[in-house]
C-alpha cells in the first residue's frame, strides 16, 4: 500500500467518444477516475450536459475539465438569456470550450469532446484536444483508452449509420478500449442527441461483452479461488 | 420647444421639470436636418440608399461615405453629423469582431443592434459627454433572415420593415408605405429607392447636388453586405429620373 498517493491529483485515464448518425450524435465514455493506481471513483460520469442540446466528453484532469465545462455552461447560459431565449448552436457551446481550453492551454490538462443536435446545422461532434485546437469531425475519439481504437474507428466507422447503430459502434469501442486499456473501467455511459431530445443509456460492467481472454465478472474473488465460504473455515 | 432657454438645456445630466432631456431632443434635430437615409426590408434582404448632399462642387464624387459595413453581412446607414456616425460604426465593428472571437458565428443583427443601441445611449448618461448628432440604419443578415433596425441618438432601436431618417423622411415613410414589401426583390427595391429620394424627396431648390449612395445584403449578394453593382445603379438613377420627368409634365 505505501505506493499509493492517495493526494495525487485525480485524473481520468479515460475512453471518449463521440459518434454522428443521421439525425444525432451518440456520446460514449466509461467511467473509471483514478489518482494514480488508485481507483478514486469507478462510476463517474464523464458526459456532462452544457445547455439541454449539447453535452461533452471529459477527459485528463477531473478538476480541469469540470471546471472548464463548468465556466462553458455559465457563459452558454447568458448567451442563451441575451438570444431572445433561443437555444444555444453547437458550434457555439464548442467555440466557448475552445476559448478557455487555449487561453488557459499552460495550466489545464484536459482534452473534451463536445456534441450536440442544433435545428440549423443538425448533430455536430467538435474534437478540443490538449492546446484548444478545435475540429468538427464525423467522430471524435479521446483519452488514453483512445489510442487502442483508432484502427477499429477507421475500419468500423461509417457514414450515415442508424441511431441504433452507432450506439452499438459506441458501446463496443469503450468495452474494447477498456479491455485493453489499465486507465478506462467500470460501466458504460452513453448519451444520445438528436431532434426529439436527450437519452441517457447506462450498461453496467458485468453487461459488457468480453474480450481476448478477459476474466468474467464476478461478485466475489473468492468465486474464482475457489475458497469455501467464509462461514465454513 | 416652448421652454427653450430656461436653464435644463445645457446638460444631457439635468431632466426639465416636465421630464425631459433637452440635450437628446437637440441631438436629434441635427439628424431630422441631414439628407435623407432610407432602410427598407424586402422578402430576400434589405436595402440601404443614403441622399448625401454635396456641399461643393469640388468634392470628389464617392468620397465622405455614409453607408459602411460592419461585417460580412451588415452594414451602416449614417444621417446627421458623419463624423459621429463613423464612431458609431468603430464601434459596431468591434462589437462584431469580439463576438465572433468568442462565439465562433457572426454576430446576429439582433445582438448587433441591441450593443450599438447600449454604446449610443451610454453618451446620453454622463455630463462630461455630447449625445452622437447622428441616427444609423443598420441592416443585415443571419441565420432567422434579413433584419433592419434603426438607432437614434436617445439610444433607443427598434425593428422596422422599413425605416427612413433625415429631411425627407415623412415623405420617405409615406411612400415606403405604398410598396408590397413581402413581394418585392432586392433588385427591384434598390429602384424603388432610388425613385423615393431622388423626386419623393429631395428638394431641388435647396439642396443641389447631392449623390445617392445604395447597398443592400440579400440572396442575390450572397447574403453579403455590398455596394449594389454599378450597372443597377445607374439604371436605377435613370428610372428615377424618368419617373421624375413624367411627373414634372403632368
Amino acid at each position: 500500500m505505501d505506493q499509493v498517493d492517495f493526494n495525487a491529483p485525480h485524473s481520468m485515464g479515460t475512453t471518449i467518444i463521440g459518434v454522428t448518425y443521421n439525425g444525432g450524435v451518440v456520446l460514449g465514455a466509461d467511467s473509471r477516475t483514478s489518482t494514480g493506481v488508485y481507483v478514486a471513483n469507478r462510476a463517474s460520469d464523464k458526459i456532462t450536459k452544457l445547455t439541454d442540446n449539447v453535452y461533452v466528453c471529459r477527459s485528463g484532469s477531473a478538476a480541469d475539465s469540470q471546471v472548464v465545462s463548468d465556466y462553458v455552461r455559465y457563459f452558454l447560459h447568458q448567451h442563451t438569456r441575451i438570444q431572445l431565449g433561443q437555444p444555444a448552436t453547437v458550434k457555439v457551446a464548442a467555440n466557448l470550450v475552445r476559448l478557455l481550453a487555449y487561453n488557459n492551454k499552460n495550466n489545464l490538462q484536459t482534452g473534451l469532446i463536445v456534441g450536440g443536435w442544433d435545428k440549423y446545422e443538425g448533430g455536430q461532434i467538435y474534437g478540443v484536444p490538449l492546446g484548444g485546437t478545435i475540429v468538427q469531425q464525423p467522430f471524435a475519439i479521446g483519452g488514453s483508452g483512445s489510442s487502442y481504437l483508432y484502427g477499429f474507428f477507421d475500419q468500423a466507422w461509417k457514414e450515415g449509420m442508424t441511431q441504433d447503430e452507432a450506439e452499438e459502434l459506441v458501446k463496443k469501442a469503450v468495452s474494447l478500449a477498456i479491455a485493453r486499456d489499465g486507465a478506462s473501467g467500470g460501466v458504460v455511459r452513453t448519451v444520445i442527441i438528436n431532434s426529439e431530445g436527450v437519452t441517457r443509456n447506462f450498461y453496467p460492467g458485468d453487461q459488457l461483452p468480453i474480450w481476448h481472454d478477459e476474466l468474467e465478472s464476478h461478485n466475489s474473488l473468492l468465486d474464482i479461488l475457489g475458497a469455501p465460504e467464509p462461514m465454513n473455515i | 420647444m416652448s421652454s427653450i432657454g430656461t436653464g435644463y438645456d445645457l446638460s444631457v445630466t439635468t431632466f426639465s421639470p416636465d421630464g425631459r432631456v433637452f440635450q437628446i431632443e437637440y441631438a436629434a434635430k441635427a439628424v431630422d436636418n441631414s439628407g435623407t437615409v432610407i432602410g427598407i426590408k424586402c422578402k430576400d434582404g434589405i436595402v440601404l440608399g443614403v441622399e448625401k448632399l454635396i456641399p461643393s462642387k469640388m468634392m470628389l464624387p464617392g468620397s465622405n461615405r455614409r453607408i459602411h459595413a460592419v461585417h460580412r453581412h451588415s452594414g451602416m446607414a449614417v444621417a446627421g453629423l458623419a463624423a459621429d456616425g463613423r464612431q458609431i460604426v468603430a464601434r459596431a465593428k468591434s462589437e462584431a469582431t469580439n463576438y465572433d472571437s468568442v462565439y465562433g458565428d457572426p454576430i446576429p443583427v439582433k445582438e448587433l443592434a441591441d450593443r450599438v443601441a447600449s454604446y449610443v445611449h451610454l453618451c446620453t448618461l454622463y455630463w462630461w459627454l455630447r449625445p452622437f448628432g447622428c441616427g444609423v440604419i443598420l441592416g443585415g443578415y443571419d441565420r432567422d433572415g434579413p433584419q433592419l433596425y434603426m438607432v437614434e441618438p436617445s439610444g433607443v432601436s427598434y425593428r422596422y420593415f422599413g425605416a427612413a431618417i433625415g429631411k425627407g423622411r415623412q415623405a420617405a415613410k409615406t411612400e415606403i408605405e405604398k410598396l408590397k414589401l413581402q413581394d418585392l426583390t432586392c433588385r427591384k427595391a434598390v429602384i424603388e429607392v432610388a425613385k423615393i429620394s431622388i423626386y419623393g424627396v429631395h428638394d431641388e431648390a435647396k439642396d443641389k447636388d447631392f449623390e445617392l449612395e445604395m447597398s443592400w445584403v440579400c440572396d442575390e449578394s450572397n447574403r453579403q453586405h455590398e455596394k449594389v453593382p454599378e450597372e443597377l445603379l445607374e439604371e436605377a438613377k435613370a428610372a428615377a429620373k424618368l419617373a421624375l420627368e413624367e411627373m414634372d409634365a403632368d
